[in-house]
């Protein structure tokens, strides 16, 4: 089993492949055929994803089930995974057939948007086992080509927008990284990520454009690096991409976009920003938890005004990253922990949430907030699960939401006390906006006339919920889990970053 | 002695007497008749050429007193042209022929232009450089203007002339200027002069030099011509314009700032990055507005000679690598592209209005997958073969300590994204519209098939872009020293 990762990622494109090749016209039985073949690869990758998850050894820090092959310009085609990544291609590919179960129902263009989420799975997987810079630009990047395609054919009304500015944010800030990245190749003479971490890059402060660089290099890097995830992740204030896209695409699309894409930013701070610019993440880590604290509370104010249910949780999307980027840049073990914890529980979370949207958007076709009320006198289980999510979101104890943000808070509290005092102040907020939407949406009394002929959730819909609701509980009362695999490769994250910063603040202290 | 010198230039021999050969015999017999075989057989010339060239000697061989190279930076150039052109001319055969354009002098002349093109990148000598110069430019002269009955098309070869007799006037004078201080026009004997100090007055005629060459590469601010002249010529002859001259006019930039001037790299360098940085930037903001595929390609090459200088800019061997897989990369992406604007029409008319591409993707999926790949590529998203070149070319400059010209490259790059992916978006999710008829020609359905695969999957491990890599590497470490 030595290609054992290239074959996970793999899969789903040969999925596509045989999708594109094979499957002519476009009636009933060929629709059907599409989601049975893209099911089925899923499926099949998840199945293969499981020996990786069995067959990694949680105590060892170095990355694991390697696979290298030559490639250009003196670069390796080279994958692996370690206790930080392996997490995130488990999320994938447990999360992907559940997206293509959601998007039972569709009918335009079926075929095409089978490959275009097979696509998407391929390349998601790909980031998160890239072992090469520069291959991990590839997969990175190649995301927004399918990415595109689905806001733009499958999306809303204003989908073109939307689309357009998804990719050109999203392009701007992945291009400063590239150039970073090149920069990187020059100084260190190699793309391979290991030797990367291990290598130090230069922190000599010099000066440019007359503006004193502290940290020369690294900060410059880091600052390249930055602007690719901040507008992936995103952070305030380069998140206005989000609510858009996430209006305008399809569900299936908003649960990939909150529940995986997003996490590529989180991933790329721990994969990059951390272990090789420790000196350039020091010196702009305040900047980053004082970003993170806005975050949350901007965005839970501006989630409490919103009259779409979609950008509601958009926002509250942007918020719970907040606690992410603030784990990470609190750097110790606590705070790290927390925020992978806290991505892993919000892919589930947020996926399930933008899944119940969808349940109610694919009856009534609006997601406008007054239009509904009521609910819970037609659509019991409806109900109970929004309710079940909607506590997760809010970070219930017993849910998987409470662990990553009790952590991301312990961690930065000891950090950074005034970031923390105010980051918790969004907690209280998001339990304001989420039972807000709870109670307009669901309870009182049906009074709209649209919403007498309202039908419940769907055998299908009930078992799309279903691994959700266990995952979300089960990572709640028992979070070990995870923690216990995330555990010794964040240590040795934390202690190499220790021990890169410790010459510099000696320094200060002087 | 001299049938050695003969040796050396048989290429180029061969192709200009074939070219000769085949005007008298197309004069005396069935004229216009035989064009289409003659533009097979042209194609097929071209081929056996590429051939030749590519496995023929790996020895470095000069000739004429130094007046004639033919190295490896030579024959990398001549072997592109030369299939770049093979494919062009197949690909125009069907459009021309049934619009009546199709006439033999068409395969000629581009014939003819490619002899100029492989004497210009061999050239060893200011005046072997610009008599393979002028030939190109002649012939072509001529094709932009072959649909004497339109007016664009005359006004295109009107205009390309016109310009191109100032930026060969400009060439020259800056040639004269540099024979002047430096008395000589060797290469050899330039770069031996520049050796031991140099006047300001061999500087003006480097800038001179330089802007002539601009122009020819149609870099910006020597860019004007270009939008009019592609849109304005037959579409097969835009295609040609985009690919094989582009290439030459590149090989030949390269090997005068190196070659020549190696010797003061400090001193061109910052007039080169100047007209990339400029190119890159017009070439990107000026093609948002254009509603012509053909402007809008024309600002798309203005832009990609942008990234191409950022290469040479750089002033290194592997600058001028990366130029080159970025010029080899950048033709495969036109010559797709160009196959499926051929293939635009309406009612049997050509098209060339981006509107008309609304909702492509339901009538044609294959070739709305094609489009996809090739807008994207030319956008530079990875893992299409658009982004290996700017990968190389922005690599050349950083290290060349160029870092704010790589950084104005990506930038220039993401506002060029804007309109390629609003062709994507026409072809995917625009409105409803006419759009297009017509079937694909055999030819045009190949190519832009094989060339999207190739886009597609260059990078993939194992092919690994064709090993182009280490030829390109080699035919750079020859140039510079």
């Amino acid at each position: 089993m030595g290609n054992l990762l290239s074959l996970t990622t793999f899969i789903p494109l040969l999925g596509a492949i045989i999708l594109a090749l094979f499957l002519r016209g476009d009636d009933a039985a060929a629709q059907s055929n599409a989601k049975w073949v893209a099911m089925a690869t899923t499926v099949a990758t998840f199945l293969v994803s499981l020996f990786i998850l069995f067959g990694f050894d949680a105590s060892n820090t170095d990355f694991q089930m390697v696979e290298e092959r030559e490639w250009l310009l003196g670069m390796n085609y080279k994958m692996g995974v370690d206790g930080i990544s392996v997490l995130f291609v488990m999320l994938t590919t447990f999360l992907m057939p559940l997206v293509i179960a959601s998007c039972w129902t569709v009918s335009t263009r079926v075929k095409e948007y089978m490959i275009a989420f097979l696509l998407l799975e391929t390349l998601m997987l790909g980031v998160f086992m890239a072992l090469d810079l520069v291959l991990f630009y590839l997969f990175f990047e190649a995301g927004l080509i399918p990415m595109f395609l689905i806001i733009g054919i499958w999306g809303g009304k204003n989908r073109i927008y939307a689309s357009f500015k998804f990719f050109l944010y999203t392009f701007l800030g992945s291009v400063l990284m590239l150039v970073a990245m090149v920069a990187m190749f020059s100084e260190a003479g190699t793309t391979d990520i290991p030797a990367l971490m291990a290598f130090e890059f230069g922190s000599e402060n010099f000066s440019l454009m007359g503006i004193q660089v502290v940290g020369g290099m690294q900060t410059l890097m880091w600052l390249a690096f930055f602007a690719s995830f901040a507008v992936k992740m995103p952070m305030w204030p380069v998140h206005t991409w989000l609510p858009d896209a996430h209006v305008q695409a399809p569900t299936a699309g908003s649960v990939v976009l909150a529940a995986i894409l997003l996490k590529m930013g989180g991933y790329g701070f721990l994969r990059f920003s951390l272990p090789m610019f420790p000196i350039g993440s020091e010196v702009m880590g305040d900047l980053v938890l004082w970003l993170s604290a806005i975050a949350i509370i901007y965005t839970s104010l501006v989630a409490l005004v919103q009259e779409d249910m979609k950008k509601l949780i958009a926002y509250s999307s942007v918020a719970h990253m907040g606690y992410v980027t603030m784990g990470i840049f609190a750097v110790n073990q606590q705070g790290i922990d927390g925020a992978i914890f806290q991505m892993i529980s919000h892919g589930f979370i947020s996926g399930a949430l933008f899944l119940l949207v969808g349940v109610i958007y694919d009856r009534m076709h609006t997601r406008e907030i007054d239009a509904y009320g009521g609910l819970v006198n037609r659509m019991p289980a409806f109900a109970l699960i929004f309710l079940f999510f909607t506590m997760a979101n809010v970070g219930l104890p017993g849910t998987s939401g409470f662990v990553g943000e009790f952590l991301v808070l312990m961690g930065i509290f000891q950090v950074n006390t005034w970031v923390a005092m105010f980051a918790t102040t969004g907690v209280i907020l998001s339990a304001a906006y989420a039972l807000w939407l709870y109670r307009r949406v669901v309870m009182g009394d049906l009074i709209k006339e649209s919403l007498r002929t309202i039908t419940d959730m769907t055998t299908r819909e009930r078992f799309i919920f279903a691994p959700l609701v266990f995952m979300t509980l089960l990572l709640g009362v028992y979070p070990a889990l995870v923690l216990d695999i995330i555990g010794p490769s964040v240590a040795a994250l934390v202690e190499n970053y220790d021990m890169a910063t410790a010459g510099m603040t000696a320094a200060a202290t002087q | 002695m001299i049938t050695a010198d003969i040796q050396t230039m048989m290429p180029e021999i061969v192709l200009a007497i074939y070219a000769m050969g085949a005007l008298l015999v197309a004069v005396y017999t069935t004229k216009d008749a035989m064009a289409p075989v003659l533009t097979w057989v042209t194609s097929g010339v071209f081929v056996l050429l590429a051939l030749w060239i590519g496995t023929g000697t790996t020895e470095t061989v000069t000739a004429f007193d130094g007046m004639f190279n033919n190295d490896g930076f030579a024959r990398f150039a001549k072997v592109v042209i030369l299939l770049s052109a093979a494919v062009v001319l197949l690909m125009s055969q069907e459009y021309m022929q049934r619009r009546g354009l199709l006439k033999f002098e068409y395969p000629i002349l581009v014939a003819l232009s490619v002899v100029g093109m492989m004497v210009m990148v061999s050239a060893g000598d200011l005046m072997a450089l610009y008599m393979g110069l002028e030939l190109q430019s002649l012939a072509l002269y001529v094709v932009a203007s072959l649909r004497r009955d339109s007016v664009k098309s005359t006004e295109a070869g009107l205009k390309y002339f016109v310009l191109g007799a100032l930026s060969s006037g400009l060439l020259l004078y800056g040639a004269s200027l540099v024979y002047g201080f430096s008395g000589t026009t060797l290469f050899s004997g330039i770069y031996a002069a520049t050796a031991d100090g140099y006047s300001v007055g061999l500087l003006i005629g480097v800038v001179f030099l330089i802007s002539g060459l601009a122009f020819k590469v149609s870099a910006a601010p020597f860019h004007m011509w270009t939008p009019d002249v592609y849109e304005g010529s037959p579409t097969p002859v835009t295609a040609f314009f985009a690919t094989a001259p582009k290439i030459a006019a590149m090989a030949m930039f390269a090997r005068v700032v190196h070659d020549a001037f190696g010797g003061i790299v400090g001193e061109w360098q910052q007039i080169v990055a100047f007209l990339s940085v400029l190119s890159m930037f017009i070439g990107a903001i000026a093609a948002i507005g254009q509603r012509d595929i053909k402007r809008l390609m024309a600002y798309s090459s203005i832009a990609h000679m942008g990234f191409a200088l950022m290469g040479l800019a750089a002033g290194t061997a592997f600058g001028v690598q990366a130029m080159l897989i970025y010029m080899a990369i950048y033709v495969t992406m036109n010559v797709g592209t160009f196959a499926f604007i051929l293939s635009m029409e309406r009612d049997g008319r050509p098209v060339t209005d981006i509107h008309s591409l609304k909702m492509y993707s339901k009538k044609q999926p294959l070739m709305s997958l094609v489009v996809l790949v090739m807008m994207f590529s030319l956008a530079g998203v990875p893992p299409l073969l658009g982004f290996f070149g700017k990968f190389y070319v922005l690599r050349a400059a950083y290290d060349a300590g160029l870092g704010w010209l790589a950084v104005a490259g990506v930038i220039a790059s993401v506002i060029g994204a804007f309109y390629y992916i609003r062709i994507v978006y026409f072809v995917y999710f625009g409105d409803d519209d006419d759009g297009l008829d017509g079937k694909m020609s055999p030819v045009l359905w190949v190519t832009a098939v094989v060339t999207a695969a190739i886009v597609g999957l260059a990078w993939v491990p194992g092919i690994n872009l064709f090993g182009i890599e280490v030829v390109a590497q080699a035919a750079a470490a020859i140039l510079v020293n």
